[in-house]
């Protein structure tokens, strides 16, 4: 033979080697075990309630009556019941007031609102064993858990009356839980007519009532987005409230021409009546001095251009600001106009943090999952999401929003029983046409220990202080007058 | 009462199950394979009610008798095959027979639920591949030159690749079957066996200088034929299994952190020149964005381990059909579906211990060709299990390989046998030399 084995001359154990590769496979099984394990304790969910998984929603369905959702305080908004034939039927007892917030459930047409975000919980019965056992020997279905959800009935009318039959948005969150109080956007529909109104709503692009405005509506920002604006400015300058600006009704900064609201002059101008007043000529000449790149990343923070911590099916805010953005493009979007679009329920999310120091709270729209007995399935704790801006941001912010309300564009949200309110209007212009525009407002009251942030978009409403503004005063009367 | 049989069997299965695989560790703690032979029975006892239950639940789920026929029929063979290696090879590890068993009746459950008339082939494949392998061990023992014809399997591998590169047909892009005589043979799961020993041959008989290239040009060739079939799984499992060996035989630690670095580096390479596995990477990463095209296996697989749970729907209570492949690449999946995920993770245990198994006996030898052919069917048998597991639970993107003994698939299942069968030979062989010589086992 050519070849001679060669261990023999040198002995090579080799068993070292076997071992540690024998660990590094054990380690990677234990890796992918756990990553199993923490996959379906935690991650699973949102494939689970994907619509693409709607086959074993239905398997599930033919044997489990679909729960039932209340309201915080333990109201039906969602139940099943049999029409005259035995048939399950899915009812809503309040019809439209929740159409969006606990949106609906159908078997041809899919589901929306917290009734797709819980659509497997729904489907889950935790009842009592025996219970279970029961009704499989006797051929039942068992009965789903119940979802305590945790809109107000109350604060849900204040904002679904106050809107009335204009197309918008209104949104009320508790901000030190995070819990959605009330959510209305409209047109809306009748959920318990779903199937016979299908072809009509979906068809309907001109209205879209399908459209969840609140969380997938994108809008512009218009005057609203100063207060990120603010914000910026804020931490690039150690001494903002320095700062002074003669207003003439317009701002030319190269090619650019930036309008007052229908081109008035505000005069002499620090920052506070710069926002409070909501002048459009200073805060373009603001923009013009930011640090580009630093501008860019304060948005990111906000959490433009990315996934929000909505409950609810939502579209992403976008904005273009970066270190390589053009002057031009810089100040439209100072001002809330060019391309930077933003969800009312986002705009919620950054008032939201600056009224609880900075600190923005996981969005809820779940308590608790109960079994069909009310026994405790599942309490869900409020969350902090993340922090948004520093304290002395988010209290100096509070000072300008108050401002606002005091002697700027918000004064319809003077004079206020038990108390004070602080916030930001914005008027949009979203066309050709610059005399249209959208009505924005978002605030927070009371001033001292804000407990809740309500969000008002009203789609050609004209003017933020006139329009938006009352429908939040409505919102805020409801939650402090009880 | 079907629907309580269905719910409170899943219970009875995970806690079989949960035995059984605590029970394949449990057996390292006792030294002599006599202390042993209870637990084994333990392991036959579960692994006998766990198929019992399962075919019951399938049969009264769907009253065809035609089930209970073929659970009859299968359970025979299996428990002939444990009889079998028990008076044909009395020193075979009846623990990697026990395992051997148990993921074939899985396969075999899950195959009669998804599709029975696949589940009958598979079975008729595997009973023709067990009629084959169980000779193995006794040629192993007999043809103890194996090692010297390193050149002719070499040869052998790189040309039924090559054959099948050149003349098959492509199916999604990948080539990778060759039709002889009606059956489709899939090259690669056979050149897999044929490699190891190769490699093996050329680390232990050629000459120092030489034998470190030479392995390393052998092994280059066959995983560049695989990636110009398209077949990126098994040139994943090749390239690993070479940077193993090559570790192990040399004990140098630059080889293997250099073979990784490679892997990684041609990782990389691969994913700027193909579109395909960038498309593979971008369903990895997010499946639910591409749920439409590339991202819907993986988004359905994900859909039936999740709605599983950790208990599981039950048997034929879920939707595993949903699943493209379900059969073959996405076995797991259905597994986790219908038996739960904690079910799934004994399943993952029990491979783990077949690994762990053919570790130790690599061991144990002394002769550097045996060990090496140890640890590369380790190697082999191990990384499998972790991309196809790992692939249907995100973990890592998907590669497309089996399940082994647990897939459907002919090549699949008859190669998974065959190695098995040769492990139990090298097992056999070091136990009787060690018996001679020590009369000890480790």
């Amino acid at each position: 033979m050519i070849f001679k084995r060669k261990n023999k001359e040198k002995p090579i154990k080799a068993n070292r080697e076997i071992m540690t590769i024998t660990c590094i496979f054990a380690a990677l099984f234990i890796a992918l075990i756990g990553y199993i394990a923490y996959f379906t304790a935690f991650k699973s969910d949102v494939f689970i309630n994907n619509t693409y998984n709607n086959k074993r929603a239905g398997l599930l369905a033919e044997k489990i009556v679909r729960g039932k959702i209340l309201s915080r305080d333990g109201n039906l908004l969602a139940v099943t019941g049999e029409d005259g034939e035995g048939n399950e039927i899915r009812n809503y007892p309040y019809g439209n007031l929740f159409a969006h917030a606990v949106g609906f459930y159908s078997k041809d047409n899919g589901t929306i609102g917290i009734e797709a975000v819980t659509n497997f919980k729904l489907l889950t019965s935790n009842d009592i064993i025996t219970e279970r056992l029961s009704n499989d020997v006797n051929g039942r279905k068992n009965g789903g858990d119940t979802i305590i959800s945790t809109l107000d009935i109350g604060m849900q009318e204040a904002a679904f009356n106050a809107l009335g039959d204009r197309k918008g948005a209104v949104i009320a969150t508790d901000v030190t839980t995070g819990e959605i109080l009330a959510l209305v956007s409209k047109p809306d529909f009748d959920p318990n007519h779903i199937d016979e109104i299908w072809d009509l709503v979906n068809e309907d692009k001109d209205n879209s009532p399908l459209l969840n405005r609140a969380c997938q509506g994108l809008y512009p920002p218009g005057s609203t987005f100063k207060i990120v604006t603010a914000l910026e400015y804020i931490k690039e300058n150690p001494d903002p409230y320095g700062y002074e600006f003669d207003c003439t009704g317009s701002f030319e900064y190269e090619d650019v021409k930036i309008n007052c609201y229908h081109g008035q002059p505000h005069g002499h101008l620090d920052l506070g009546s710069s926002f409070a007043r909501s002048c459009n000529s200073s805060f373009a000449n603001i923009s013009s001095m930011l640090d580009r790149k630093s501008f860019g990343e304060t948005c990111d923070t906000l959490l433009f251009n990315t996934d929000i911590p909505c409950p609810y099916s939502f579209k992403q805010s976008g904005i273009d600001i970066s270190g390589d953005s053009d002057a031009a493009d810089v100040i439209q979007a100072g001002i809330g106009q060019g391309k930077t679009q933003i969800t009312p329920i986002h705009m919620n999310m950054i008032t939201s943090a600056i009224a609880n120091d900075g600190i923005l709270m996981k969005p809820m729209a779940i308590l608790e999952i109960k079994n069909i007995r009310g026994g405790l399935v599942k309490h869900y704790d409020k969350k902090e999401y993340a922090r948004l801006m520093s304290i002395d941001e988010a209290h100096a912010l509070k000072d300008l929003m108050r401002g606002v309300i005091t002697n700027g564009t918000g004064s319809r949200l003077k004079d206020t029983n038990g108390y004070e309110a602080a916030g930001k209007t914005g008027s949009a212009e979203y066309s050709k046409d610059k005399t249209k525009s959208h009505a924005w407002f978002t605030g927070f009251a009371p001033l001292d220990s804000p407990k809740i942030a309500v969000t008002v978009i009203v789609e050609g409403g004209g003017s933020g202080g006139e329009t938006a503004v009352p429908i939040a005063r409505t919102v805020f009367d409801e939650y402090f007058q009880r | 009462m079907v629907l309580i049989f269905s719910v409170f069997s899943k219970y009875i299965l995970t806690f079989l199950i949960a035995v059984y695989s605590i029970q394949c560790f449990s057996v390292f703690r006792h030294r002599e394979e006599k202390e042993r032979d209870g637990i084994y029975l333990w392991q036959n006892i579960a692994m006998s009610l766990i198929y019992l239950i399962s075919f019951l639940t399938l049969y009264l789920n769907t009253k065809d008798a035609d089930l209970l026929n073929f659970y009859g029929l299968t359970q025979l063979i299996l428990w002939a095959v444990i009889l079998l290696y028990r008076f044909m090879y009395p020193e075979a590890s009846k623990l990697l027979v026990n395992n051997m068993c148990m993921l074939m009746s899985i396969g075999f459950v899950i195959l009669a639920r998804l599709n029975f008339a696949k589940a009958k082939k598979q079975f008729i494949v595997a009973l023709i591949s067990i009629g084959m392998a169980i000779v193995i061990p006794y040629i192993l023992k007999k043809f103890k030159r194996l090692r010297r014809f390193y050149i002719l399997l070499a040869a052998a591998g790189i040309g039924a690749l090559v054959f099948v590169l050149v003349f098959s047909t492509a199916i999604n892009g990948s080539k990778l079957n060759i039709k002889i005589g009606g059956v489709s043979f899939q090259a690669s799961e056979f050149v897999k066996i044929i490699f190891v020993f190769s490699m093996a041959g050329i680390l232990t008989c050629m000459k120092s200088k030489y034998r470190v290239l030479t392995a390393t040009i052998v092994a280059g060739i066959h995983v560049l034929l695989l990636v110009a079939s398209k077949d990126l799984g098994s040139a994943i499992i090749f390239f690993i299994v070479y940077v193993i060996m090559l570790f192990v035989a040399t004990g140098n630690l630059l080889y293997f952190i250099g073979g990784l670095l490679g892997a990684a580096v041609s990782s990389a390479a691969g994913f700027e020149l193909f579109s395909h596995v960038r498309v593979r990477v971008e369903a990895w990463r997010d499946p639910l964005s591409n749920i439409d095209n590339s991202g819907y296996q993986i988004a359905q697989s994900l859909f039936a381990i999740g709605t599983g749970g950790f208990t599981g729907l039950g048997l034929t209570e879920g939707a595993p059909e949903r699943i493209p492949v379900v059969e073959a690449d996405f076995i797991f999946a259905a597994i986790s579906e219908e038996f739960g995920v904690l079910f799934g993770i004994c399943l993952i245990l029990i491979c783990v211990s077949c690994f762990v198994m053919f570790m130790n006996i690599a061991m144990r030898f002394n002769d550097m060709f045996y060990k090496l052919v140890a640890v590369g069917l380790a190697a082999t048998y191990g990384f499998q299990v972790f991309l196809t597991i790992g692939g249907v639970t995100k973990f890592i993107p998907l590669t497309g390989v089996t399940l082994p003994l647990v897939s459907y698939g002919s090549n699949s299942i008859m190669v998974s046998l065959i190695m098995f069968s040769v492990i139990q030979g090298l097992y056999i062989s070091v136990r009787s030399s060690n018996d001679s010589n020590e009369g000890s086992e480790v």
